[in-house]
């Protein structure tokens, strides 16, 4: 036998020993446990405010530490910081590439990150004089799809390249490569204790990585297509994923497998976006179909929708202190909902 | 040269499917109770799911009351 026929075989036997693994701990389902939970109440949250602004689609968005202040990015070619409780413009980062896929703002609400076709991860430090560019990130060698903050010297990128990134603002050289995934990465979330992170990808698999060392530790499958948004449960033990084959997915860290999906046979749009209530009890979904629908993360029923878009919702975010949740539109505007 | 990257690139999986092949895994009754713990926990300071009384809500218009 051939090297590559040994290795395909080692392959498939150890795929098969995981699979036997996470069943031999699989013996109830969350659907069972959480019965004897009452039903989460029916979610109705009215629009507060719509921040008017971006002339064109927006592809995201990220909320400020401060929970107050907002970044969004279109493709009008701008970052928009926002004051959300006025509604009010605080800063315009002009973009020298308008094909922005994703935005973020460190912790210390100094810096702001964007990227997309580009290729590059530009850092802008907005508390200067005129906002001021002070790294241009340049080593993916496709579109960047995601970044987070660690602080203000340590950023995370998803790559259509396939890989994430740590890197050394200081130097502005990459630190740590994450190598696995056989698709375009499309988005990532930071675990509480920022130990770990977790990437969703269009191999439609999601991946828990070691931050300092690079490892992936755990691989997640059962999306049938790209994972578009991925987001941790806030104990850290849970994630959700969010796919374009029209379902969000539970995964649980400590069982190693799905348990939870969340689906309707009459939804067939894909979730663009996910973020969870600040008790993880709901999770708000932004879909292709203009819509955001609230789930009870727990019982998997719907018990909400956010209407109000006239396009699809791309991007989701609610703040560190839970009081509300925004939702970004390719109609141009952004609205506050609690 | 190809064939090399093929086999390097097996040799890598079968490497990082061993590291995830050895993980403890816990029963998912057990995770299941913990994720509803937590949510019970904390179900009473979610904003989102209470309610955010008037007066404490930074994202309500404030608009002056009109006397006709």
């Amino acid at each position: 036998m051939g090297e590559m026929d040994t290795l395909k075989k080692e392959a498939d036997g150890l795929k098969t020993q995981i699979e036997t693994a996470r069943k031999a701990v699989n013996d109830t389902t969350m659907a069972a446990v959480a019965s004897g939970v009452a039903a989460a109440p029916r979610i109705q949250l009215k629009n507060r405010k719509t921040l008017k602004g971006h002339l064109a689609k927006i592809y995201g968005l990220h909320w400020s530490a401060d929970n107050r202040h907002m970044v969004s990015a279109s493709q009008d070619g701008k970052l928009l910081i926002w004051d959300t409780y006025t509604g009010n413009k605080v800063y315009a980062v002009p973009l020298k590439s308008s094909w922005v896929m994703s935005c973020s703002m460190a912790p210390s609400g100094n810096l702001v990150a964007s990227g997309g076709l580009d290729n590059m991860c530009t850092i802008v430090n907005i508390k200067a004089a005129s906002p001021k560019t002070i790294r241009e990130l340049d080593a993916h060698e496709g579109y960047l799809s995601h970044s987070r903050f660690l602080n203000d010297s340590e950023i995370l990128t998803a790559s259509g390249d396939t890989t994430c990134c740590l890197w050394d603002l200081e130097t502005g050289k990459q630190k740590v490569v994450y190598k696995s995934h056989v698709g375009d990465c499309m988005c990532l979330a930071m675990s509480p204790d920022q130990n770990t992170f977790i990437s969703g990808a269009c191999d439609s698999s999601a991946k828990l990585w070691d931050i300092r060392d690079g490892g992936c530790k755990q691989t997640f499958i059962g999306h049938t297509s790209d994972i578009n948004a991925i987001a941790f449960f806030p104990s850290g033990t849970a994630i959700i994923t969010g796919s374009d084959d029209c379902t969000l997915k539970m995964y649980d860290l400590r069982a190693d497998q799905e348990v939870n999906g969340y689906q309707d046979a009459a939804l067939n749009a894909g979730v663009t976006s996910v973020s969870l209530s600040s008790s993880g009890r709901l999770v708000f979904a932004g879909y292709d179909n203009f819509n955001c629908n609230i789930w009870d993360s727990l019982k998997a029923e719907k018990v909400g929708v956010l209407s109000g878009h006239d396009n699809r919702v791309s991007c989701i975010g609610v703040p560190d202190d839970g009081l509300g949740i925004c939702t970004g539109s390719w109609d141009s505007f952004l609205k506050i909902w609690n | 040269m190809s064939t090399n990257n093929n086999i390097a690139q097996a040799r890598k999986l079968v490497e990082q499917l061993r590291i995830e092949a050895g993980i403890e895994r816990i029963k998912v009754s057990k995770a299941a109770a913990d994720l509803m713990s937590y949510c019970e926990q904390h179900a009473r300071n979610d904003p989102l799911l209470v309610g955010v009384p008037t007066s404490e809500n930074p994202f309500k218009d404030k608009k002056p009351c009109i006397i006709l």
